[in-house]
């Protein structure tokens, strides 16, 4: 068995950077984000980057940071309202935006990774964003065809790793990062524990090890927060 | 006296039924979760992959990784499962999901919906949207009758870009109850509000509509 741990986020990340690259990379807001490997693409200086990601972070949080610099050319993702600088980027046209459907965007990760071409979904059908894609009537109803997404480079995080690279995720950190961990040319997966490898259980292994090139423990958390809502305890409403 | 946004999130809530399992937007879709009627258990799903979605953390005990899809923190129930987006979506898309209630910026007679971009205004993105009206199988939306300017939400045609073509069930706003059936009938007015009377709402409605008052 090859060892695919590396010490060093930068180790991990060492020979797969190139300028005018596709990125994908997991998390939904910055819930489930390879933090430590973005920081480590924002000081390589790659330039002309494709991410591809649900939401493209928060400002000065997750991709927020290539956009602080100016890596971003073109992003693919469902929601982009958390992001000033974004915004910012996107009306003065520095960086160009294709909107996907969020589950769309999920489906063509997931066929990019599973080898399918392309597939047909009701989502999406009459609205601005069929326009220019194949429509198919199936059993009556309307579908347009939506195609799989691959990238050069797959950033997924994962809760646990093994050093055979089979992941396990922690409850809604898990989102888009199955899928893109199977999509990326090469995969690379930041841990919040390396562990030793027959610790997982097969049985719990979310991502198998064959989707994975590398994996990397990151250190200095804790995880950002960025809508922290709560509730009073019982007791406390009972005594106010 | 018009419904107030709890009234209109406890006549949503008066929608669901025993055993469903509904997807909520956010604003006063949200609300809904408060007015559940008594013997009606159903579970919540978020779209970035939690099924059983319970309420907010007690302050101090909140985890980063258990968020909804408007990315608050919210707690796990005894039922609760995760997925990975795709999975979850493939909920929505394969219309595993009861019943979606949602907002909108406009409504069309036929059950268009638009909600999602202004022209000439910053587009955030459809998020789940377009997938949830597409693929849910009772589709509910929940907003303000009329915009600020004093036009109708409620219109013949949609004038904004559409998030979903013939995908709405029912309106319900602070003035009344619509029935749209995805537009395989004309709009229906199913209830008003307290004091609200067919010669009002008319007036502040621009799609023509039967009337049927249950």
């Amino acid at each position: 068995m090859v060892d695919k741990a590396r010490a060093r986020a930068e180790e991990a990340l060492d020979g797969l950077l190139f300028d005018g690259m596709s990125i994908m990379a997991g998390g939904f807001g910055i819930c489930g984000v390879p933090e430590h490997l973005i920081a480590v693409i924002r000081d390589s200086g790659v330039r002309n980057l494709t991410v591809i990601s649900n939401n493209c972070g928060v400002d000065g949080a997750a991709l927020g940071l290539l956009l602080e610099t100016g890596q971003v050319a073109k992003a693919i993702s469902s929601y982009v309202g958390e992001n000033k600088l974004f915004a910012e980027q996107y009306l003065t046209g520095k960086i160009e935006i294709e909107f996907n459907p969020q589950g769309t965007l999920a489906e063509r990760i997931r066929a990019g990774g599973a080898g399918i071409p392309a597939f047909y979904t009701r989502t999406g059908v009459g609205t601005p964003l069929a326009q220019g894609k194949e429509e198919r009537t199936f059993n009556g109803e309307r579908f347009i065809m939506e195609t799989g997404l691959v990238a050069d480079l797959s950033l997924v995080k994962a809760w646990k790793g093994d050093h055979e690279g089979n992941l396990v995720y922690r409850k809604t950190a898990r989102n888009f990062n199955p899928m893109m961990a199977t999509a990326g040319k090469a995969t690379v997966a930041e841990l919040e524990h390396l562990v030793e490898t027959g610790t997982l259980g097969p049985d719990n292994v979310h991502t198998p090890g064959i989707f994975v090139d590398r994996v990397v423990e990151s250190h200095a958390y804790p995880k950002r927060i960025e809508k922290l809502y709560t509730r009073p305890r019982p007791e406390t409403a009972g005594a106010a | 006296m018009a419904w107030t946004r709890e009234d209109m999130a406890m006549r949503a809530a008066k929608e669901l039924k025993d055993g469903f399992y509904v997807n909520l937007g956010i604003g006063i879709p949200t609300m809904v979760a408060n007015y559940i009627p008594e013997g009606v258990n159903l579970i919540l799903q978020s779209e970035n992959g939690m099924l059983g979605t319970g309420p907010f953390p007690y302050e101090g005990e909140a985890d980063p990784d258990v968020i909804n899809a408007g990315k608050q923190t919210v707690t796990e129930l005894p039922e609760t499962s995760y997925c990975s987006s795709a999975e979850s979506f493939g909920m929505i898309r394969g219309g595993h999901i009861n019943m979606a209630i949602l907002g909108a910026m406009q409504v069309a007679a036929n059950g268009d919906l638009a909600n999602w971009m202004v022209p000439g205004k910053m587009v955030k993105g459809p998020g789940g949207a377009m997938d949830l009206v597409a693929g849910v199988r009772r589709v509910v939306v929940v907003m303000e009758h009329c915009e600020k300017t004093g036009a109708s939400k409620l219109v013949t045609e949609c004038s904004l870009p559409l998030t979903g073509a013939n995908v709405v069930d029912m309106v319900i706003t602070e003035l009344g109850v619509f029935d749209l059936a995805r537009g395989t009938h004309a709009p229906v007015l199913l209830e008003l509000a307290p004091g609200v009377t067919v010669e009002e709402i008319t007036a502040k409605t621009q799609f023509a509509f039967t009337v049927a008052l249950t």
